[in-house]
């Protein structure tokens, strides 16, 4: 039940308009959770807006309240660190339809009962467009920079695309402006386990005990291989065995990849609401930055100008791979916009973005320095 | 040259950067770790882009705050539109280049000027090593053997300038180096291990 997944009170702002949604409807009382790391200047010009990717949150430099854990970016948002604190006022927001404060499916509705699958579809130009909203209620016009991975990049590059005069600089990681026929087919593997699940039925679980948990932790399981690399995997686990000598000739977890999976599963139902995954998936599957913009790409970043954007890859992302990131370098330089764009060497796949990969410390302290 | 206007860049580059018109928007293609390019911005108040195919060339650019593409000039070039820059650079690049003519084609093309510095194949030194030992020589500003060199494409002065001679270019300047120092214009196939051609459309 998502309601006892938020047992804290986290920090938000209800947007004083209705959010005017892709689909035509209209989102009413929306409520945005979020957190801020450093001081936001006088002549409020050093905010940098993060944005967090599918599964991710606000919580980005600080403990998370439901898993005790750090922050899921503490290593590159900090004092001293590359996004300094002592120089940004960085805010970190939870997305619409996600479920650690921002009005999402678990939310309460117009008739008090949660919204569960009467939750509108969103797409990622929503939840920019509630980030957007976001801003004007803390007071920032221009964003000193707006950064993301994966999702977060999507994020970021639609926020350059549709409000081009609210930041000056442009940090896209990992990421891609579409998502692929592959990236939605995993995302539908994700989705079919959970609404095969007995426990979802037909998305009102909400206030009953358990909840589609199994089917989230499979849709969790498989997402998560597409997040790391073959070489990573093997690195890690290879073909060896979990607390054993020999196969058990069963279906236990045998191999250590097994068990790692199911506990990277499990431990995702504790955090997460399995309507907000869905939602979530489905605004991310219906990304083309391209196709909002006339279906060419440059279009969407005619209105750019001055923004200056980086974009990095990682070798070993074959989610978001390097070749999706050069569509978006090439449109960019389509419009002469000043872009930068490196791809760097890490072991780790997709997740890189969230590892400890120097290089991506020194590009994005770079970036913001100049 | 006095050294208060000094850029402590390669003395090709230091040349290129002093001639680069004030504010202009740049290209500099091969921009390894971005010299010229933090001189341009920094000195000439340049908006400066670059291209570099080493990842961790472009990091470290990218880290100085430049904006630095990651790419092959021998493809990527061609994603820049018509007139996107008022100078192109490509310095230490063109014998590299599997395609040249289509590579200059290219930087006239997305550039309206362009400055372009390659080692001198005619070079006494090359000469005398090539006749002397009978094998492909070794100098300063071409290292590597034969068979692990990036220069696919050995060129002399004399030949840029026929190239140039048969097209709808204009040569508008060229300056020449020796040992690291500018030297005098007389017989520089010979004299010259360096050149810097100054280059427009017609």
């Amino acid at each position: 039940m998502a309601s006892t997944k938020t047992p804290h009170a986290p920090r938000a702002v209800r947007l004083p308009h209705p959010l005017p949604l892709d689909s035509g409807r209209e989102l009413a009382d929306v409520h945005v959770a979020y957190e801020t790391y450093g001081e936001l200047a006088p002549a409020r010009d050093n905010a940098i807006l993060l944005c967090h990717a599918l599964t991710g949150d606000q919580y980005v430099a600080s403990t998370h309240p439901l898993t005790g854990k750090p922050g899921w970016w503490e290593r590159m948002v900090g004092h001293g660190r590359p996004i300094d604190t002592n120089r940004f006022h960085v805010v970190c927001a939870n997305v619409i339809g996600s479920c650690m404060g921002s009005t999402g499916p678990a939310s309460a509705g117009p008739d008090g009962e949660p919204y569960a699958m009467r939750f509108p579809v969103i797409t990622i130009r929503d939840m920019v467009r509630a980030q957007a909203a976001l801003l004007d209620v803390l007071g920032i016009d221009t964003l000193l920079a707006v950064i993301g991975g994966s999702m977060g990049g999507m994020q970021a590059l639609s926020l350059a695309a549709n409000f081009p005069e609210r930041t000056n600089r442009v940090l896209g990681i990992a990421t891609t402006a579409r998502h692929s026929a592959q990236n939605i087919a995993f995302h539908e593997v994700g989705r079919q386990a959970i609404m095969a699940d007995p426990g979802w039925n037909g998305g009102d679980y909400y206030g009953a005990a358990g909840g589609p948990e199994k089917g989230l932790a499979v849709a969790r399981m498989a997402a998560h291989i597409t997040y790391l690399s073959e070489a990573g995997l093997t690195d890690k686990f290879g073909r060896r065995l979990q607390d054993r000598d020999a196969k058990s000739f069963g279906f236990d977890a045998d191999f250590q990849v097994e068990s790692y999976l199911r506990h990277q599963g499990l431990s995702f139902t504790d955090r997460f609401d399995a309507n907000s995954y869905l939602y979530i998936t489905r605004a991310m599957d219906y990304f083309d930055l391209a196709e909002e913009h006339g279906g060419r790409l440059a279009d969407a970043f005619g209105g750019a100008g001055e923004t200056r954007f980086c974009l990095v890859s990682f070798d070993t992302d074959w989610l978001y791979s390097t070749a999706d990131m050069r569509e978006v370098v090439h449109a960019l330089n389509a419009v002469a916009a000043p872009v930068s764009f490196v791809e760097l060497g890490a072991p780790y796949g997709h997740d890189s973005f969230l590892l400890d990969v120097p290089a991506l410390d020194r590009v994005v302290a770079g970036f913001l320095s100049q | 040259m006095k050294p208060s206007t000094a850029y402590d860049l390669r003395p090709d580059l230091e040349k290129i950067a002093h001639h680069v018109r004030r504010e202009a928007r740049v290209l500099d293609v091969g921009c390894g770790a971005g010299d010229l390019m933090a001189v341009l911005r920094d000195a000439r108040g340049c908006d400066a882009r670059g291209m570099e195919i080493d990842a961790k060339l472009v990091e470290r650019a990218v880290a100085r705050g430049l904006s630095v593409v990651q790419g092959d000039a021998n493809r990527d070039l061609a994603d820049y539109p018509d007139n996107a820059f008022d100078v192109a650079i490509l310095s230490q690049t063109l014998q590299t280049a599997q395609r040249p003519d289509w590579l200059l084609r290219q930087l006239l093309r997305v550039g309206r000027e362009a400055f372009v510095s390659f080692p001198n194949f005619a070079y006494w030194r090359m000469r005398a090593a090539l006749l002397a030992k009978g094998r492909m020589p070794v100098t300063r500003h071409l290292p590597g053997s034969w068979y692990e060199t990036p220069n696919i494409h050995h060129l002399t002065i004399a030949d840029f300038r026929e190239y140039l001679a048969g097209r709808r270019v204009i040569l508008a300047d060229s300056w020449f180096f020796a040992g690291g120092r500018e030297i005098g214009r007389a017989r520089a196939n010979l004299r010259a291990e360096h050149a810097v051609f100054r280059l427009s459309r017609e």
